[in-house]
């Protein structure tokens, strides 16, 4: 694998073929001090498809997911959405970060919280007008939060604020959208809900990545995974890249073979 | 006198000042919101204290080429670089060394205010006379305010509320989540140090009415006494201006009524009444409310455990639950129901059945989740749900509320 990154390296898009990847990375490595979180990762994600990051705790999936965005610098790597710099095409990316990353407390509504999905149409003083609120409406009737609009987001259990979170992704209109465990922690009906909109959108022809903690699920979800330890394990569709070899090769000793032996058993 | 005061008759410098303090309550009020959203209060005690370095450079410079040493403009443009070097050195132990914010904070703070203070003895030991009032700026002093301080109070004040309603979106998105801010493109850093460049405005502009060392209790406190009546971030943004502008002039009023009362001290001991009215009354997370919720709680709690034990025919040992019962009119006083007791206890018991049916079905998994013990069957199930499982249960169907 690291001949073909070094082989990939320097490469242009381009000459890849990849200029209609959504999300293409080559070579990307992030470190928070002296110890790589992501070690030289390439992937190249499928248009239309729904794609799952799969790792053990702490192999760098989320990592992976805000490194992509620029929300943690890299120290080496190039990242390039639908062919093109990042920050051409960020109006088409939507980000559902993890629930843990804010404060629940803060003083704002489920209403508000969608419409910050619309900051770019809304710009510095563009006035909230009703067609803005009928389309944050409409994003939290598609996730089923509808009956809490003006509800303190504080109130809302944990997979109601997920959802508020889905909703603000959807209100951007996008085309790829990054999840970052949206199911951890929720309800079997968010769950539900969730899959539900992703789905959906994959319908649609949009394109979804999700950081997945969940194994059993995966064959259910997802049609496209990418198993992460530091460095890429494994990528491709859920039945070439999804076997018992890859999960051992990815997460070693931590997953119990019974588990593995299960997962096998299910993919058939 | 304090009537006088509040109606601005009380002489040209007494209004002056309480206009003054008024502009610089709303614009303290509404910018020092978003460092308190964004949960950096303590920058603006860091700015503030960085100030007096550049007071007292500014002045020895002015004195040096033979101006005059108190010409405010000069004194603020020097405090407001000594502001920004301090901000900058903060920004930087927090970036690049492994200095959390709060340390960062402290050192920043005790340098440049130690510093300043050197500083200030060197002025005072020059002798020259012309410093008066430079330790005005220390807790503020608005004995000789001039028309054209009230101007540059009233200016910077205003400038400063228009930059924080033109970032007040971005503002807000990173103070909530600064990682969607970021995904979203919005420069973050820059974002932030533009807030705290607003709150060293205000700082700057508010030295000679509050002082440098309380000029932290108007940027935060107004935000903290508005956070108590709403959910909303902009009407925290709106009710903080009010209440630090109310404090300003209240404030400044107040010290006008009477001889040697200090103006900032006294505005912030205003805006502190506010806050301490607000921490016990606010309707939902006041003090007083949260206890009376507590209250209520309580008793529905004793209340229901209480109809459950009537109902099984166990004795009640709780005197507050007996309390209860008997006041709500269900139980005698020797812990014997009343009618009305024994009709609520069965209920209650075929209630309690009610839901172990719904905890035990597979199919009911997302109801079961929403007990508690005290919720009604009756608010998370159809009454023909409800009609279902007392088909399981059996026995009289009497007690259907």
């Amino acid at each position: 694998m690291t001949l073909e990154l070094a082989a990939n390296h320097g490469v242009s898009v381009q000459e890849n073929g990849l200029g209609s990847s959504p999300l293409a990375i080559r070579g990307l490595t992030v470190s928070y001090g002296q110890k790589p979180a992501v070690f030289s990762v390439d992937i190249t994600v499928q248009p239309g498809a729904m794609t799952a990051i799969i790792g053990p705790n702490g192999a760098g999936k989320s990592t992976l997911l805000k490194a992509a965005l620029g929300i943690v610098p890299a120290l080496s790597g190039q990242v390039t959405v639908y062919g093109d710099a990042l920050e051409k095409q960020r109006a088409r990316i939507a980000y559902v970060p993890q629930r843990a990353s804010v404060d629940w407390d803060f003083p704002t509504r489920v209403i508000d919280v969608v419409l910050m999905g619309l900051s770019r149409e809304l710009g510095l003083l563009g006035r909230i007008r009703g067609r803005h609120r009928a389309r944050a409406m409409d994003c939290l009737n598609r996730v089923g939060m509808r009956d809490f609009v003006d509800r303190q987001i504080g109130q809302l259990s944990g997979g109601q604020q997920q959802r508020v979170f889905l909703a603000r992704a959807l209100a951007q209109g996008a085309d790829l959208y990054l999840l970052d465990e949206p199911f951890a922690g929720v309800d079997a009906a968010t769950e539900k809900a969730i899959i539900a909109v992703l789905k959906a959108l994959k319908e649609a022809g949009k394109t979804v990545v999700v950081v997945h903690h969940d194994l059993a699920t995966v064959t259910d979800y997802f049609d496209h995974v990418f198993l992460i330890n530091t460095s890429k394990v494994a990528e491709g569709p859920v039945e070439q890249a999804f076997t018992a070899e890859t999960l051992q090769a990815a997460y070693g000793g931590r997953l119990a073979t019974a588990q593995i032996d299960q997962i096998s058993r299910a993919l058939g | 006198m304090f009537w006088d005061a509040l109606t601005l008759q009380l002489g040209y410098n007494a209004s002056l000042v309480a206009i003054g303090a008024a502009l610089l309550g709303v614009s303290a009020g509404v910018t020092g919101t978003f460092l308190f959203l964004r949960k950096r209060a303590l920058v603006s005690d860091a700015i503030s204290h960085a100030t007096l370095p550049g007071v007292c450079l500014a002045f020895m410079l002015l004195v040096a080429f033979g101006g005059d040493g108190r010409n405010l403009l000069g004194l603020l443009a020097g405090s407001a670089l000594s502001a920004w070097v301090g901000l900058l050195c903060m920004n930087w132990l927090t970036h690049h060394t492994r200095l959390a914010e709060d340390a960062a904070i402290g050192a920043v703070l005790s340098v440049f205010f130690g510093f300043g203070i050197v500083l200030l003895t060197v002025i005072q030991t020059m002798g020259v006379g012309r410093q008066a009032g430079l330790e005005g700026f220390l807790l503020g002093s608005t004995a000789g305010m001039l028309w054209a301080d009230a101007l540059v109070i009233a200016l910077g004040g205003a400038a400063t509320l228009v930059l924080v309603m033109i970032l007040r979106r971005p503002m807000t998105m990173v103070a909530f989540d600064p990682e969607y801010a970021a995904a979203r493109g919005l420069p973050v850093h820059r974002i932030d140090l533009a807030m705290m460049g607003l709150v060293m405005a205000v700082t700057v502009v508010g030295l000679k009415i509050v002082g440098l060392i309380l000029i932290v209790a108007l940027l935060i406190i107004p935000a903290v006494t508005a956070r108590f009546w709403t959910e909303r971030s902009d009407r925290v943004v709106l009710l903080a201006g009010i209440a630090g502008g109310v404090s300003g002039y209240v404030g400044a009023a107040l010290s006008a009524s009477a001889p040697n009362l200090p103006t900032g001290p006294i505005i912030v001991l205003v805006s502190f009444a506010l806050f301490a009215l607000s921490l016990l009354l606010a309707p939902v997370r006041g003090v007083l409310a949260a206890v009376l919720r507590h209250l209520r709680f309580q008793r529905r709690v004793h209340i229901r455990q209480g109809l459950l034990a009537l109902a099984q025919g166990q004795k009640i040992y709780e005197p507050l639950t007996l309390r209860l019962l008997k006041r709500a009119g269900l139980a005698r006083a020797d812990g014997v129901a009343t009618e009305a007791g024994k009709a609520r206890a069965a209920k209650a018991l075929r209630d309690e059945k009610r839901w172990e049916i719904v905890r035990a079905d597979q199919a009911h998994e997302a109801t079961a989740a929403l007990y508690h013990g005290l919720r009604d069957i009756e608010t998370v199930l159809t009454r023909d749900q409800i009609a279902e499982i007392d088909r399981q249960i059996g026995g009289p169907q009497g007690v259907m509320a």
